[in-house]
């Protein structure tokens, strides 16, 4: 097989050719380049507007790709060590839900980790799966969700032998990875699919030193958020399967949820995202890697900071740790990672990826200088002077072992009454309930709701968590099933 | 044939230079530095093409940002200025006996190595044996320094690039316990003039008031900046720049200055009333 040219942007060139042609338009988007909306044309300038063109012929169709789409999937494959590589413009979201509903069908049942991202959830409640949740440990001292163990998989696997696929979030939110090759090898061998979320792995198949990608470690379906630290559109991702033969199958799968007027300017970024990765990506994630020791390094000096480091690593759940990645554990200094947010973007114009309540993430990528690092560095140092106080009285977060009692589906479909939140300890839960960030869910659809889960959203809530998920946003009162 | 410099003040406004020579253009990892040589204003040197130093005019920013702390408290031992890569600042600084230590934290060598070689007059003691140079951002410098100085001069580039670090609510709060007690913070802070230079100002004078219990603000008249109008802020603890002014003792020490005089001092404190309705409302 010839290695296909990684300098190509197939999409990006068919879309200067469209435009060159001058060609006249009488199909949609009823703009026309622009000139049917001078407002959208100002706010987004000449030259991004008239790339928004519809499919057609010549840029081909993302639902059925002949031409230049698959091309370019093709390339994209090669590039992420895939068998097929599926463009995705409707978020991560719809990755998450084609390699859900590829693998299992209705009644069919899938391990997952807790600390699974909200899409995951909602993919079970599109085909009906059953969650077979496995704990994925929690770190005593930081209170976030790990990687899954796979002693605690294998049990799950032999406790529910007709289990159909394992999926695994490759890292979690905060940069933790279990032992991803461990878990396929395990799975592959009871015959389980390995469906991977690596929405904040994208780097890890460009950089070097950097955790396995699930493609290295044969995983059968991966999710990857190009958008997130890959420098393409927000929204845009790729869908990464790694057998070819699949991909009709597969493809089938994506087209029942995926939209069918996919935008050029996500085909487009993803393109050109993917040839400077391919080519530069070695480059861009050392500095990112090297900008990101250095400012750990700076906060470990800063007495109360505990920045997440190899140290951490204990060889199962917490099996590597994404170097690129600035988490850090604020709670000796007496405040929750969600003040420390506020308190950086309402007082030192610094936006950082998230607070919870014993943490905060911040990105660091390609397109950062030290300077801007050390402008991170010397607010947080400004912050423990004027804002730390006694961490004594704060509540850990805790890892809460869900009791599954319906499918996520019939509870979805259960009627349901609203009760006050104290007093739906006992009932079942019809919603689902996540503090966000980090989007993982303290409740989900058809869980029993215990006095434990009720004392935590009390308390997300007290912290100014933003929670999610309830129609009563207040979170005042909660929808039950009926008894 | 005529080569003229020229700065956009505003996007409607230009401010230009006949330009005799181009002696020296360069780039270092931070920015653009062009030296020039010019009949009206002998040389002078921009970085990204923004003015930062003549031999002519000079004298006027320096004499106004080193004097008006100094005779405030002439007991001032212990100095860090931030940027100052033209030397300006720390020649003032060294003409007081009564200093016995100065840390200039400049970003980028090539500027001072490029001062050196074309500005004699303003780099003159920086091999003062009182004078310790850091090449580094002055954001991280000044982070873990703890009641050191008497005395910081934030003696910046514009907020729009490498200097952007140097206008902001960390940087000032780690300047504020970098101080001593009786410690003063003067910063060069804008021209209250044209609107983009507007906001940076009040941004900057908002975050020093929430920090410190005195801030003043005063002026000078210099004919190459934007406006020619240009503001320096005055922050400290505990030393009123007016009602603490030690005008006998600096009189004292009998130094020649061309633009400060202790006149000056107080009169540059009293603000025209469009500026003080700027800073009034500098809450956003």
């Amino acid at each position: 097989m010839t290695k296909r040219d990684q300098n190509r942007t197939l999409i990006v060139e068919a879309l200067s050719d469209q435009v060159n042609q001058r060609i006249v338009s009488f199909d949609v988007p009823g703009h026309k380049q622009g000139k049917g909306n001078p407002l959208l044309r100002d706010f987004l300038g000449d030259k991004a507007i008239q790339y928004d063109l519809n499919s057609r012929k010549p840029l081909d169709y993302l639902c059925s790709p002949t031409g230049v789409i698959l091309q370019a999937e093709e390339i994209a494959a090669e590039a992420f060590g895939a068998g097929h590589a599926f463009f995705i413009v409707g978020g991560t979201t719809a990755a998450v839900q084609a390699m859900v509903m590829s693998a299992c069908k209705q009644g069919d049942k899938i391990i997952l980790p807790r600390n699974v991202h909200r899409s995951a959830i909602n993919a079970l409640i599109l085909t009906g799966a059953i969650p077979v949740y496995v704990n994925p440990g929690i770190h005593e001292k930081l209170g976030i969700g790990l990687g899954m163990s796979k002693t605690d998989i294998e049990e799950a696997i032999l406790a529910n032998p007709d289990v159909k696929a394992v999926f695994v979030n490759n890292p979690t939110y905060y940069g933790i990875c279990g032992d991803l090759k461990g878990i396929v090898d395990i799975a592959h061998r009871y015959g389980i699919k390995v469906l991977v979320d690596e929405a904040h792995g994208t780097h890890f198949y460009f950089g070097d030193d950097l955790p396995i990608s699930a493609m290295a470690a044969e995983a059968d379906m991966a999710a990857v958020s190009m958008h997130k630290t890959g420098g393409s559109l927000t929204q845009s991702s790729f869908l990464l399967i790694k057998d070819a033969n699949q991909t009709s199958y597969v493809r089938s799968m994506l087209n029942l949820t995926h939209t069918t007027s996919g935008s050029y300017l996500l085909l487009a970024s993803l393109d050109i995202a993917r040839k400077h990765l391919a080519l530069e990506g070695k480059v861009v994630f050392k500095k990112v890697s090297d900008l990101t020791r250095y400012a750990r390094e700076e906060i470990r000096k800063v007495q109360g900071y505990i920045p997440f480091d190899e140290e951490l690593i204990n060889g199962d759940t917490i099996f590597n740790i994404d170097p690129t990645k600035l988490s850090i554990f604020t709670r000796d200094i007496g405040l929750t990672g969600i003040e420390i947010a506020d308190i950086l973007r309402d007082e030192y114009d610094i936006q950082i990826e998230f607070g919870d309540l014993g943490n905060i993430l911040a990105i660091i990528s390609v397109g950062d200088t030290a300077l801007k690092v050390e402008r991170l560095l010397g607010a947080l140092t400004d912050i423990k002077r004027k804002y730390a106080k006694d961490p004594a009285g704060m509540l850990t977060q805790e890892y809460i072992q869900p009791i599954v009692v319906k499918t996520p589906r019939e509870a979805f479909y259960t009627p349901s009454v609203t009760v006050a939140l104290d007093d739906a300890i006992g009932k079942v839960s019809a919603e689902s309930i996540m503090a966000y960030p980090p989007g993982i869910p303290i409740c989900a659809p058809g869980e029993y709701i215990t006095k434990e889960i009720v004392e935590m959203i009390h308390y997300a809530k007290s912290k100014g968590s933003f929670i999610t998920g309830p129609k009563d946003t207040s979170i005042a009162t909660i929808d039950v099933l009926e008894d | 044939m005529e080569l003229w410099y020229t700065e956009q003040h505003t996007d409607n406004v230009r401010f230009s230079i006949l330009v005799d020579q181009q002696l020296y253009q360069g780039q270092s990892d931070f920015q653009r530095i062009d030296v020039f040589h010019s009949k009206e204003f002998g040389k002078f040197f921009t970085l990204d093409g923004l003015m930062m130093v003549t031999e002519k005019d000079e004298f006027i920013y320096h004499d106004m940002i080193v004097h008006v702390p100094m005779a405030t408290n002439p007991d001032i031992k212990r100095v860090l200025v931030i940027g100052a890569g033209d030397g300006g600042t720390v020649r003032e600084l060294c003409r007081y006996p009564g200093v016995e230590h100065i840390d200039m934290v400049e970003i980028d060598k090539l500027v001072v190595d490029v001062c050196l070689e074309y500005f004699p007059t303003t780099t003159v003691s920086l091999h003062d044996p009182r004078v310790h140079i850091f090449y580094e951002d002055g954001l991280k410098f000044v982070r873990s320094r703890v009641n050191e100085y008497d005395l910081i001069i934030v003696d910046s580039t514009d907020p729009f690039g490498p200097g952007e670090g140097l206008f902001t609510r960390e940087f000032y709060g780690n300047c504020y316990h970098a101080l001593k007690e009786n410690g003063i913070l003067v910063n060069q802070h804008e021209n209250p003039y044209y609107d983009t230079y507007q906001h940076s100002m009040k941004r900057a004078h908002m975050r020093i008031k929430e920090l410190f219990p005195i801030t003043r603000v005063y002026q000078a008249h210099i004919p190459t900046y934007p406006s020619g109008h240009w503001l320096f802020g005055y922050a400290s603890k505990t030393i009123d720049p007016i009602k603490d002014l030690k005008g006998e003792e600096w009189t004292a020490l009998n130094l020649t200055t061309k633009y400060y005089n202790l006149d000056l001092h107080v009169g540059c404190f009293a603000l025209p009333n469009y500026v003080k309705e700027l800073l009034s409302h500098a809450t956003e």
